[in-house]
């Protein structure tokens, strides 16, 4: 590595850093000690992350949706290397504005996405806006995989999707539902009509849960 | 209206019935509270509100006598609509319904967890925070966004003081629940040594504390040392909860937290947050415990609030919503 090192966001967990990699423009991520947590528990937690962040980065590539390469992993020093893409956040492109069939276009493709990752057994963990980047040349890829899984349960692919629905809800309410009916539609070019509507009902069902509920626990 | 608007207000969704009357400038004129306690286990609902039906009547009269005022003083009745449970929230709105059509007043729908965040902001002077409100049946964290408190991460099942309380009992050491200050899961972590693997769930901006709840009194039945247990449940359970708080923070860009809820109380839980918060640069206000826990003057605070919006119900359509999701309702009086 070598030429600039320049700090480019400070997230919740993470530092990013855009690098130079033996040439190539790279993002460096570093998941960094919260003083909050037991010392401990801060460091196991966060080399798990790192490493589950460059495997499930890998996984879904193979699965078919665009993720930066992965570089390097330093599991001891909580970071990993993986290729800059050149582009827009999905999160800040919609806040400029954009046309309604273009919004379209874009949304039933972020579903399609979902359908392959989750027709791989992955589910994504922290569907936003902003961990979703569109290239220049229109490649929409998918960012931030620390909370990704394996799996195939029908109540993660609920968890994920009801993930999308809230932070469109919160970040961006004023096209939130058709923006999710869209993730719907390409969601089901994926996983067919069937699957895609059992999920949908998981959804419903899970932003029902809330007060109250331990009375659902019985003694063990 | 009338000069200095007066507000009653009824809470009963969940283990409090209360009434509480505020005017427009805040001040508190009068707090009356009764509380069912179950003799064993959780809350039942049925046998909570017949408890409530049975006190109402002397709660609210003493209310009044406190606030000295009579109801010709009241301009609005004020009522928690949800969310709660069913035959609570039934008992409350029945006995709200009563005294606005009776006294000819207008009733004034009120979503509690909007209750717990503006009386937070009234008794703190917080303007626009984050919101943790952690209490024994929620688990969210929310802010202020484009006319309503959008959720910025909950819980996928059960809540955090209610994921404490059922650990507490099962693992035999409550009731009481509360000891010197700490809740009995604190108390018996600060004098435990070794941290435990147990589940860290956090998905997205939110969180699950089942499998932690499980795992944890596993680890009790295969005969790890109970402090050690607590400490390493709760470390996970508070830093799940402390995780979704930050990535809310750096989502929203707040500058302020407010705490608000029983398990808010938690000195640790608290100091968690106060050190997450200090790096952001970023104020913390708690709500004192007093008015953390269920209350009708929250209510009748939140219900002004929206009286002045011109927000009302006609009594005909004043149904009780249990899952009455906080998001779902409009915030008029914050100005973006
Ligand atoms: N490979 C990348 N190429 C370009 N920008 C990136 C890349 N990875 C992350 N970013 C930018 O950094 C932000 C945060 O990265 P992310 O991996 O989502 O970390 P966090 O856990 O902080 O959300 C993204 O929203 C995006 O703006
Ligand atoms: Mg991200």
């Amino acid at each position: 590595m070598d030429g600039g090192v320049k700090l480019i966001r400070i997230g919740a967990e993470a530092y990013l850093y855009l690098i130079d990699f033996f040439g190539i423009k790279a993002i460096l991520k570093k998941r960094i000690p919260k003083d909050y947590r037991h010392p401990e528990f801060d460091i196991k937690l966060r080399r798990r992350r790192t490493i589950n962040e460059a495997r499930m980065l890998y996984y879904s590539r193979k699965a078919g949706v665009p993720t930066p390469l992965v570089l390097d992993v330093d599991v001891d020093e909580t970071y990993l290397i993986i290729e800059y893409i050149d582009g827009i956040v999905l999160r800040d492109l919609i806040n400029q504005g954009v046309n309604s069939k273009l919004l379209e276009n874009i949304f039933v493709h972020v579903g399609e996405l979902i359908g392959r990752l989750h027709s791989s057994g992955i589910v994504h963990g922290d569907l936003t806006t902003s961990n979703m980047i569109l290239q220049n040349n229109n490649t929409l890829y998918f960012i931030d995989f620390g909370l990704a899984e394996k799996s195939s349960e029908l109540e993660d692919q609920g968890v994920d999707l009801h993930l999308m629905l809230r932070s469109l809800e919160s970040t961006h309410p004023e096209i939130a539902y058709k923006a999710f009916n869209c993730v719907l539609k390409g969601y089901a070019k994926v996983m067919g009509k069937e699957h895609t509507l059992k999920v949908k009902n998981k959804v419903k069902e899970i932003r029902m849960r809330g007060r109250y509920v331990e009375e659902r626990r019985k003694r063990t | 209206m009338s000069s200095n608007i007066i507000v009653l207000g009824i809470e009963s969704t969940a283990h409090t019935f209360g009434c509480g009357i505020v005017d427009e400038k805040g001040n508190i004129l009068a707090d009356v509270r009764g509380e069912y306690t179950p003799v064993k286990g959780g809350i039942h609902p049925r046998e909570a509100s017949q408890y409530f039906t049975s006190i109402a009547h002397t709660i609210i009269r003493k209310a009044l006598s406190e606030a000295k005022v009579t109801m010709k003083n009241i301009d609005a009745i004020a009522v928690a609509l949800g969310p709660g449970l069913g035959p609570c929230l039934r008992t409350g709105a029945t006995i709200a319904r009563a005294l606005a059509s009776y006294f000819n007043k207008p009733l004034i729908p009120v979503n509690h967890a909007v209750a717990h965040i503006e009386i937070g902001k009234l008794l703190t002077g917080a303007k626009d925070p984050l919101v943790i409100y952690v209490s024994g049946g929620n688990t969210l964290i929310t802010a202020y966004a484009k006319g309503r408190y959008r959720i910025f991460g909950e819980t996928l099942d059960l809540a955090l003081g209610n994921t404490l309380d059922v650990f507490a009992r099962e693992a035999g050491i409550a009731p009481p629940y509360i000891i010197e200050g700490y809740h009995v899961v604190d108390y018996y972590a600060n004098k435990g040594k070794n941290i435990l693997d147990l589940p860290y769930i956090v998905k997205g901006q939110d969180v699950s504390f089942s499998g932690l709840l499980t795992a944890a009194l596993r680890l009790l039945r295969e005969g790890y040392p109970l402090e050690d247990v607590c400490l390493s449940f709760r470390e996970n359970a508070y830093n799940m909860v402390v995780e979704v708080a930050e990535r809310g923070l750096a989502h929203t860009g707040k500058k302020e937290i407010l705490l608000v809820g029983g398990v808010a109380a938690s000195p640790i839980l608290r100091s968690k947050v106060e050190t997450m918060a200090k790096y952001y640069n970023v104020k913390v206000y708690l709500t004192p415990p007093k008015y953390s826990l269920d209350n009708g003057v929250m209510i009748a605070w939140t219900g002004l609030l929206a009286y002045k919006h011109g927000v009302t119900i006609p009594i005909d359509e004043s149904y009780v919503k249990q899952r009455w999701r906080i998001d779902e309702v409009d915030i008029p009086w914050m100005e973006e």
